[in-house]
């Protein structure tokens, strides 16, 4: 039972990173931009979430670091693909390499550093019921914001005025620019909210997962947040699943690796980035029906006064 | 008053072919700043990366040898990206190609194989890059899946192949554990163009793919396809191109293209296989492209710079204590300068000023 319930936490804490970078990254995709920088976006986020924490103490200090280096970021993707019409393909490579670099940068000075991790909730008596209690009221903070931030964006995408708006720039932004509505201004924002996500997606990293930073150590993480929101067909509730499932699929490669099983430790890291493959693969065929991808995702939009 | 896009009535030659220019030259602009963050004199620094490895035959020759896999990868890279195919993997045919070509080399060490070993090596990587890359390009044209994550993730996998082969099954024996083959023999060497230099037989090939390229998008009906594919995508459906066998073709042709370079970074300046064979190269090389402008003798040229800037960033490091990710940020953020710099190739900047009726009636 204790294995159980330690598999569910590390499961838990796994997926953490990945829900919250596809939450932002599916509101940026949902008004009709593809920033392909989340991976980017997120090792920077690492890099001064770490330095943040490092320097004050404080993991929310830290937490709000990676924010705002997340959504400064994302401001130079908005800058180039939105405002200059730049192919954002392209950019969100950009963005990328340039993450990877600054965040190597920035972080030099911190590798070897240790911090003590983001603490987990107590709650007397709710905490220590068996097999359940620390699944819901142990995890540390990032874990209940994800949760919020998903439900939020739910709440936001799906019953809200705004969230239609933003809805409408992703499926058709000629019409929406001809209705009135500031297609740019609203893009900007969803992609400074994806910004924002994957900077303290990259920062649960150093404060939450791994108490120290290490360069490079997002791994591709923000790519397979990418290939979540795929996955969900752009929908928050199948976005939780997905999520979940690849966290699942990561610490069962680990375990499988520390119980033995005779398979070369390096076969199974790779299974995640298998996984990923495969389920893109599956369900880009299940979906005949036509695309469930916002319309306009991906394409320049330039307003014509 | 407010500032905006406005879509040129036809693009601009001039600025076309100025582009990449002013991109470097702003891209400087903004080390310079970074530079004097970093608490270092700008002046040394620029002489650090851009000038001192200009000035001794030694420095020379390593830029030739790292702009080869630069320039290879980049040559087929911008055939995928006119085709409008995202292979951004790459790094990942690179190294599946140096793979499959160690594979001989491993097996025929220590034995009398003669000459065929190279030749048999370069095809073999230049093949299994192909069929790398052709997972992807499948996995898209078949099934619809995004071409861009499944390249991505299949980089990850190859590091992680190479990584088992070199600590397992193909680990030097007399290594002291190091997680390397054996050095490979003489026949299965890239052979160095000078005695006692650096620069080696993979240039030349190198030169000789960009030669091909050119031929074949200039002057070939197949390359017209691939262009009008990537340019003009219905008029490509009424001319009855058909877009997924290029996508095919593209793939292939960059993955044997990034398979062959990392065969012969292997057997060239390396000479075994080691996990962390390329620093980057497969995603440098997509700045290569794009700084090119997706032309053979632009990527050429881009592949040099690119290469000054690798070399440069190491003499910067030893002489000036410089980060070596301050390369990585240059390469990034001069990726950014060209990506804006070639968008106003097709727009340019208008002042607006809003409800000027509304003042002007006013007044």
């Amino acid at each position: 039972m204790e294995l159980v319930e330690a598999i569910i936490l590390a499961v838990l804490a796994a997926s953490t990173p990945l829900l919250i970078a596809a939450t932002g990254e599916l509101v940026a995709e949902r008004s009709g931009v593809l920033n392909l920088g989340v991976e980017g976006m997120m090792i920077v986020g690492a890099a001064c979430g770490f330095a943040g924490a490092w320097l004050t103490g404080s993991i929310f200090i830290g937490a709000l670091f990676g924010i705002i280096a997340g959504t400064l970021m994302s401001l130079i993707f908005a800058l180039m693909a939105l405002g200059l019409a730049v192919n954002q393909v392209a950019t969100g490579l950009a963005l990328t390499i340039l993450g990877i670099g600054l965040s190597g940068l920035i972080g030099a000075g911190f590798v070897g550093e240790r911090i003590s991790p983001a603490v987990h909730l107590h709650i007397p008596g709710l905490t220590d019921i068996p097999l359940i209690g620390r699944v819901l009221f142990g995890e540390d903070g990032f874990v209940y914001v994800s949760i919020a931030l998903i439900v939020g964006v739910w709440w936001f995408l799906y019953r809200t005025r705004a969230g239609l708006i933003l809805r409408a720039c992703g499926d058709n932004h000629v019409s929406a620019h001809a209705l009135g509505y500031p297609v740019l201004r609203i893009r900007t924002f969803a992609v400074m909210f994806g910004g924002a996500c994957a900077g303290l997606a990259g920062a649960y990293l150093p404060l939450a997962y791994t108490p120290f930073f290490i360069p490079g150590m997002t791994a591709g993480r923000g790519w397979i947040a990418l290939a979540l929101v795929v996955f969900s067909s752009w929908r928050p509730g199948r976005l939780v699943v997905g999520a979940y499932l690849f966290g699942a699929v990561t610490i069962l490669q680990l375990h499988a690796q520390g119980w033995g099983v005779g398979i070369p430790s390096q076969f199974m890291s790779a299974l995640p980035y298998l996984a990923t493959v495969i389920v893109l693969v599956l369900l880009s065929r299940a979906r005949t029906g036509g695309s469930t991808a916002p319309a306009a995702l991906g394409t320049v939009f330039v307003p014509d006064r | 008053m407010q500032l905006v896009l406005e879509k040129r009535a036809e693009r601009s030659g001039t600025i076309a072919l100025v582009s990449p220019l002013i991109a470097i030259g702003l891209t400087i602009v903004t080390m310079v700043i970074l530079f004097a963050i970093l608490g270092k004199n700008p002046l040394l620094a620029l002489h650090a990366y851009f000038i001192a490895p200009l000035t001794d035959s030694y420095s020379l020759q390593e830029i030739a040898v790292k702009a080869t896999p630069l320039v290879m990868i980049a040559i087929g890279l911008s055939l995928c990206y006119l085709a409008n195919a995202w292979n951004i993997g790459a790094e990942g045919q690179f190294l599946i190609g140096a793979v499959a070509g160690s594979w001989i080399a491993v097996k025929t060490q220590g034995t009398d194989a003669g000459a065929w070993v190279l030749p048999a090596m370069l095809v073999l990587a230049a093949a299994a890059g192909a069929l790398y890359a052709l997972i992807p390009a499948i996995c898209k044209v078949r099934f619809g899946a995004s071409e861009i994550l499944t390249s991505l993730m299949l980089v990850y996998v190859a590091d992680l192949f190479l990584d088992y082969l070199v600590r397992g099954p193909w680990r030097d024996p007399h290594g002291f554990n190091f997680p390397t083959t054996a050095e490979f023999d003489p026949v299965a060497t890239v052979p160095l163009l000078i005695e006692g230099g650096r620069l080696h037989l993979g240039s030349i090939i190198a030169l000789l793919v960009v030669a091909a390229v050119a031929i074949l998008l200039g002057r070939t009906i197949k390359g017209f396809e691939i262009r009008v594919v990537g340019a003009a995508p219905r008029a490509a459906r009424f001319g009855g191109f058909n877009a997924n066998q290029l996508i095919i073709l593209t793939f292939a042709v960059s993955g044997a293209l990034a398979g062959l370079a990392g065969i012969i970074e292997v057997a060239g300046p390396i000479g075994h296989l080691q996990p962390g064979i390329s620093p980057g190269y497969g995603f440098t090389a997509i700045i290569v492209a794009f700084l090119g402008r997706l032309n053979p003798l632009g990527i050429l040229i881009a592949g040099l710079f690119l290469a000054l800037t690798f070399i440069g960033g190491e003499q910067a490091q030893i002489a000036m204590k410089i980060p070596l990710d301050v390369t990585k940020v240059f390469q990034g953020i001069l990726l950014f300068y060209v990506l804006a710099c070639d968008s106003l190739i097709l727009y340019r900047f208008k002042l607006v000023f809003p409800n000027r009726q509304v003042t002007g009636g006013a007044g």
